[in-house]
């Protein structure tokens, strides 16, 4: 039996205290404040401390390390409410994307030191994969060797997101083969800190956090590998999946705000004497808009319940659920701006915020070209 | 939940003991759905059988109550008679516009002796059921009916005609609405009624269909006598009950028709392979490659969609207005599948009938051609997209 789609009561009481708390503390505003201020550390920390403290940070990990033990349905309606108002926060980076290589792939001295560190709040980590313009999850360039004392890792990395606030990343390397292998890849703790390593913080469209990384012959310990070296793909594509589909379901709390702020609009706005909403151009552009939200929300729940009810087609699930989110988060940033008119244009109205960040998401670890592409191979044509 | 796994084991065994090797098989040549009523041909051996011993049971309604012919079951218990019979093959022993789009608004709105006439006949397949909704001028717009029903003594006299009537020339009785009042607002003047077509007066023809098809007629009525006591609901308010049923109507069609998978069917993407006689590997035409990946993704999505609406509406809230988005999904979505296919069949996608074209090819070209009235029977899509921007989405008139 798959477990349903509809919020248990528990579910439904994490929703609505995700939804008190990004309200009241981070509504847009507080992003246009990070943005505008050119923050330093690009997301607001103090929201992110009493998100802390009602567990978010450890959703997904084990109660011995200091998490939940909950899944990705849960962080999902976390990430969900945190679209809505496009509050930036360390979720993807720390939690989603660095956590589960920890979680998956880390000796149990990793788990420890790190996980216990992302639940209690006190880390960020940040995953340094992409080397292209365009998401390949194997392509890389950067190499790391064997010493006497463990790894030398040289190369150079782009769009790390929180890179530049994180304490640790965690890089992925090549051992062995070429640059498109799927064999070879290896993922390695590195201190930002290390001799060797320069970040540099990168300005984008939608104010989030991206970095660009240089790894100029740095030298770590053995014990800084996670996982087996040359063997880390398994662990990749699961990362991959798990961060695709908690992006998924981000992006379908940005869908949603879009599409409610432009009905909400269409029942407001007067023009020829009359409201907007009233012509039907609009009406059947709103409704096949609406059917996509709902079609996207029904595969974005399927996906985060894939993975945790360890399903063998989670990589369909979540390919189809990225695949949509994006394609309708544009949708939704497009629609939004153009039925808003004149005013959708400007900064000030804050509909445009949700098309770049939706042009964002979905280039982050594969827009919807890339997910069919792979949906398309994993069904074997 | 011990109990309702007792039942699964009931049920299970009840299926194998009863349901003959014939119906647990995918379709032959000629063989078709049991639809019932008078005309009913059983193409399929051990069909007419299969029927008997489900409605003894109750089974072919098995939520029903047991005085209108069905079993009683509570909603979870059907569902899983419905998976057990999905495990074992077994074809449906009847399928009927009668149990999935009439009964539900009988129910709800038909007199105690109206139930006890129509139900059971339902149950038992004993009567086949049309629907006499659209006429030549009044098809988006449905409320303009004209078809006239005027009181005389305890009868209704209908005067008028239907038109895209779904298989009237093997149907035995009719769901009709008729004008009883012809001043007023039009949602205001027209009436439920049920009649026998089997008398002086009726007259039904089949359409021919660009699919060569004809699975629709144009039906006429000439001083055809009804009884007032068939008549569904007040005098008038027969909008009402229409709008319910034709909920009813979409929810079906959403769900497919609970549709029986006819034929073990091969996915898109063998079947592009074997059309492009491609090797392993990525399909070498991209075009279509991705129009399958859409299509597929999309079936997931809307799979997803449909399964959440029903969890939320376990409750046992009727179906709501979202239905409209799903009926105009599930249609949409079948046209672009039935396109692909003809697609990929290239020149041979092109044939008509007879020689020289693989009988796979010609059945794809039919239903290409037939799909193309999924996004018009039933409200179109344009009257779908209406319907979501009225009643889901608050639009303004």
């Amino acid at each position: 039996m798959s477990s349903p789609l509809i919020l248990s009561d528990d579910q439904e009481l994490i929703r609505d205290s995700a939804r008190e708390l990004v309200q009241a503390k981070s509504p847009i505003k507080e992003m246009r404040r990070l943005r505008d201020t050119r923050d330093a550390d690009g997301f607001s920390r103090a929201l992110w401390k009493e998100a802390v403290e009602l567990g978010w940070a450890g959703i997904p990990f084990a109660e011995e390390l200091g998490g939940a033990g909950l899944g990705y349905a849960e962080l999902g309606i976390v990430l969900e409410e945190l679209g809505r108002t496009l509050a930036p926060t360390p979720i993807l980076s720390t939690v989603v994307l660095a956590g589960s290589a920890v979680q998956l792939a880390g000796s149990a001295a990793q788990k420890e030191q790190l996980l216990r560190g992302i639940c209690d709040g006190s880390r960020v980590l940040a995953l340094a994969h992409q080397e292209t313009p365009r998401f390949a999850p194997y392509r890389t360039a950067t190499r790391a060797e064997k010493t006497a004392s463990g790894w030398r890792i040289t190369g150079k990395k782009i769009f790390v997101l929180d890179g530049h606030v994180a304490d640790t990343l965690v890089v992925v390397a090549r051992v062995s083969g070429g640059e498109s292998d799927r064999d070879g890849l290896g993922l390695f703790l590195v201190p930002a800190t290390q001799k060797g390593v320069a970040i540099a913080r990168t300005t984008v469209i939608d104010g989030r956090n991206a970095a660009q990384l240089e790894l100029a012959g740095v030298e770590i310990g053995a014990d800084a590998a996670l996982g087996v070296p040359g063997a880390a793909a398994d662990v990749l594509d699961a990362v991959f999946d798990r961060g695709a589909a908690a992006l998924a379901a981000e992006m379908l709390g940005g869908i949603q705000e879009a599409f409610d702020r432009t009905l909400a609009y269409l029942k407001a706005r007067d023009q020829f004497g009359v409201k907007i909403g009233t012509f039907q151009a609009l009406k059947h552009r709103t409704a096949d808009w609406f059917c996509e939200v709902e079609l996207t929300r029904g595969i974005v729940l399927e996906a985060l319940r894939a993975i945790d009810g360890g399903s063998k087609d989670i990589a369909r699930f979540v390919s189809a659920a990225k695949a949509r989110a994006s394609d309708t988060f544009i949708l939704s940033g497009e629609e939004g701006v153009q039925m808003h008119g004149g005013i959708g244009m400007t900064d000030e109205e804050d509909i445009g915020l949700f098309l770049k960040r939706a042009r964002a998401a979905e280039q982050t670890l594969g827009d919807g070209g890339y997910h069919r592409d792979r949906f398309a191979k994993l069904g074997g044509y | 939940m011990a109990d309702l796994e007792t039942f699964r084991m009931e049920a299970r065994a009840w299926l194998e003991a009863n349901c003959p090797p014939e119906m647990r098989k995918p379709f032959q040549q000629g063989e078709s759905l049991v639809w019932g009523g008078r005309r009913e041909k059983f193409s399929a051996p051990g069909s007419k059988l299969w029927l008997e011993r489900m409605v003894a049971k109750g089974w072919t309604v098995p939520t029903w109550p047991k005085e209108y012919g069905g079993a009683g079951l509570p909603k979870v218990e059907a569902r899983v008679l419905q998976q057990e019979m999905r495990a074992l093959g077994c074809r449906p022993a009847l399928t009927s516009f009668g149990m999935t789009m009439l009964a539900p608004v009988v129910m709800e709105y038909g007199t105690p002796e109206q139930k006890q006439k129509f139900l059971p006949p339902i149950a038992r397949g004993e009567i086949r059921w049309c629907q006499g909704y659209s006429e030549p001028g009044s098809g988006s717009d449905l409320a303009s009916l004209q078809c006239a029903a005027v009181r005389d003594s305890d009868d209704y006299v209908v005067n008028g005609q239907k038109i895209w009537t779904s298989d009237a020339h093997h149907s035995d009785w009719i769901f009709c609405l008729v004008r009883t009042n012809k001043s007023g607002p039009k949602h205001d003047g027209i009436s439920f009624l049920l009649f026998d077509m089997d008398q002086p007066g009726v007259k039904i023809s089949p359409i021919v269909l660009i699919s060569g098809a004809s699975d629709f007629c144009q039906t006429f009525f000439d001083n055809v006598r009804v009884p007032v006591s068939h008549r569904v609901g007040p005098e008038n308010a027969g909008w009402t009950i229409a709008k319910r049923l034709l909920q009813h109507e979409r929810e079906m069609l959403s769900e497919g028709g609970g549709s029986y998978q006819a034929r073990k069917k091969r996915s898109l993407g063998e079947w592009a392979r074997e059309r492009l006689g491609a090797g392993p590997g990525a399909l070498p035409d991209t075009d279509i490659r991705d129009r399958i990946v859409r299509v597929e993704m999309d079936q997931l999505a809307y799979s997803a969609s449909l399964r959440r609406s029903m969890e939320a509406a376990k409750a046992g809230r009727g179906p709501g207005p979202e239905t409209s988005m799903f009926k105009m999904v599930v249609s949409e979505m079948s046209k672009r599948r039935a396109d692909v296919r003809v697609r990929l069949a290239g020149v041979q996608g092109l044939g008509w009938e007879g020689e020289g074209f693989d009988e796979n090819d010609l059945e794809a070209t039919r239903i290409w051609l037939a799909s193309k009235a999924e996004s018009i029977a039933g409200g179109t899509s344009e009257i779908q997209r209406n319907i979501i921007a009225k009643r889901v989405l608050g639009l303004p008139d």
